[in-house]
């Protein structure tokens, strides 16, 4: 039977939000050269509350942040009964030499990072790409991709799924697992 | 809903408001993309696509073929003129012998009214019905309407009217399922033997007089007098059918409220509309050219992204 497990409570994720913000600052001190980038749809979310805690800590009020969608870049795409429908993706600004900061909420197989870092070569070239990560499914990886910056590790197996809830969208914060195998955690 | 409901785009009558939606939604991600420095996406660079056209074109095969390119496609272009037609080999066995040389999509235009449909029964690839005789053009309606859409917010409730050559024109046609699935109020306008005898079934209004219909509609779209079609007199002059329902500069200034002013191409200046007219800021006739790339690359991306 499934069971559902939360991995972080609405207390836990406000903190483990803060601590990757002091992370980002302790590597890109005032963000002169550097650019936020969420990744469509759910990165997003976290992308923005991120830049939002930011400019709190750091009285910064210039981050360069934008939305970036891959669905165009997806290796799945003619191997599904449907296709995939796409969002916006809303940068308007050159990657050229900056530093890119990639968010996204769950890093699973690491496949939709590939598409990302495809997606962002029509932006320019940047001089770095990092990867910031609330979840990391860790041992699950198709491709080799790993986070700079992570929230939660957690060990799973492919019939386990993640659920990261937005207060903006489904009323609170917090991430939640669903899975067969109980004892494993 | 995350899937066209049709295979193959043979005709506006044939597809559904919420697939419109989609195309729309789709092609808005695709304007992006179209106006980034880097104008190319991969997403079907593992797809051939060949485009015939038994009928001549400038607009509809460039922006057919750069949305083709702008997805990676791997693209074939065929003109009738310098085929094997001429030399009486028929519309299967051309698209068979191409379809042979392991091609993915068809997009063909035909002088022939249900061609499309005919192909899509006969061949096993997904067609696009790039106009068929006096039939349909459907990507031509989508990217009008989106051009719409994207002008006034909603087509919902707009009074749209397209005026000139009814009779002969597949974009008019088009034009009328795909703005009465959106929900505007159509009405078609020209001379009483330009328009089809029972045009009004379709619920559209009907009107002769150009200057009551732009005092009624939103948008104008104007069509071109379809010479090449018309095998007998349909008005008795050139410079009378100028007089009665060319759009000039005077008549849209006395109208009440600015219009939008649209046109399919190939315009004939001076004929259905003055240098003036095309050129103002009214005139969405060049916007209506660049969202025909996005609505097109919408379009082969979702008929082409789902498994076959």
């Amino acid at each position: 039977m499934e069971t559902q497990l939360q991995l972080l409570n609405t207390q836990g994720f406000k903190h483990t939000i803060r601590r990757l913000c002091y992370e980002l600052i302790e590597n890109h001190n005032t963000f002169e050269n550097s650019i936020i980038i969420g990744l469509q749809p759910r990165g997003v979310y976290l992308s923005s509350r991120i830049v939002k805690e930011l400019k709190e800590i750091t009285g910064l009020s210039n981050l360069v942040n934008g939305k970036l969608d891959t669905t165009f870049y997806r290796d799945d795409f003619r191997r599904r009964s449907n296709p995939l429908i796409p969002n916006q993706t809303e940068i308007d600004f050159i990657i050229e030499d900056k530093k890119v900061i990639l968010i996204d909420d769950v890093l699973y197989t690491g496949r939709t990072i590939r598409a990302g870092l495809d997606a962002m070569q029509a932006f320019g070239r940047p001089k770095k790409v990092e990867l910031l990560v609330l979840i990391d499914r860790r041992y699950s990886r198709h491709l080799p991709i790993q986070p700079d910056y992570v929230g939660r590790v957690v060990d799973t197996i492919t019939s386990d799924s993640i659920k990261v809830k937005w207060d903006e969208i489904d009323g609170q914060d917090e991430v939640l697992m669903f899975t067969d195998n109980v004892e494993k955690i | 809903m995350s899937a066209l409901s049709v295979r193959h785009l043979l005709g506006i009558k044939e597809i559904q408001a919420s697939d419109i939606d989609l195309i729309f939604s789709t092609a808005n991600t695709f304007k992006e993309v179209i106006n980034r420095p880097i104008k190319k996406t991969p997403s079907l660079r593992d797809t051939t696509i060949a485009n015939l056209f038994f009928e001549n074109s400038t607009r509809t095969k460039l922006s057919f073929e750069l949305a083709e390119k702008r997805l990676s496609a791997d693209v074939i272009n065929f003109a009738a003129s310098s085929s094997s037609v001429s030399k009486g080999e028929t519309l299967t066995d051309t698209v068979n012998n191409i379809l042979a040389m392991k091609v993915d999509m068809v997009v063909m235009r035909h002088p022939y009214a249900g061609a499309a449909k005919f192909l899509s029964r006969q061949v096993k690839a997904t067609i696009i019905n790039a106009g068929d005789g006096a039939h349909e053009h459907p990507t031509q309606a989508l990217l009008d309407a989106f051009s719409i859409h994207e002008k006034l917010g909603s087509i919902k409730g707009c009074n749209i009217a397209i005026i000139g050559d009814i009779l002969h024109s597949r974009v008019a046609l088009s034009n009328i399922f795909c703005l009465q699935k959106l929900g505007a109020n159509v009405m078609v306008c020209g001379p009483p033997t330009l328009l089809p005898k029972y045009i009004n079934e379709l619920g559209v209004r009907v009107e002769t007089n150009l200057k009551k219909a732009l005092e009624w509609c939103d948008v104008a779209n104007m069509l071109r007098i379809q010479l090449e079609r018309q095998d007998i007199k349909y008005f008795p002059s050139l410079r009378e059918y100028i007089m009665l329902y060319g759009l000039n500069m005077p008549m849209l200034e006395s109208l009440k409220k600015e219009i939008l002013i649209m046109h399919p191409g190939p315009i004939n200046r001076g004929v259905e509309i003055t240098s003036e007219v095309a050129d103002s800021h009214q005139s969405i006739i060049l916007n209506q050219v660049e969202n025909g790339v996005a609505v097109r690359m919408a379009v082969m991306y979702l008929l082409a992204g789902a498994k076959q």
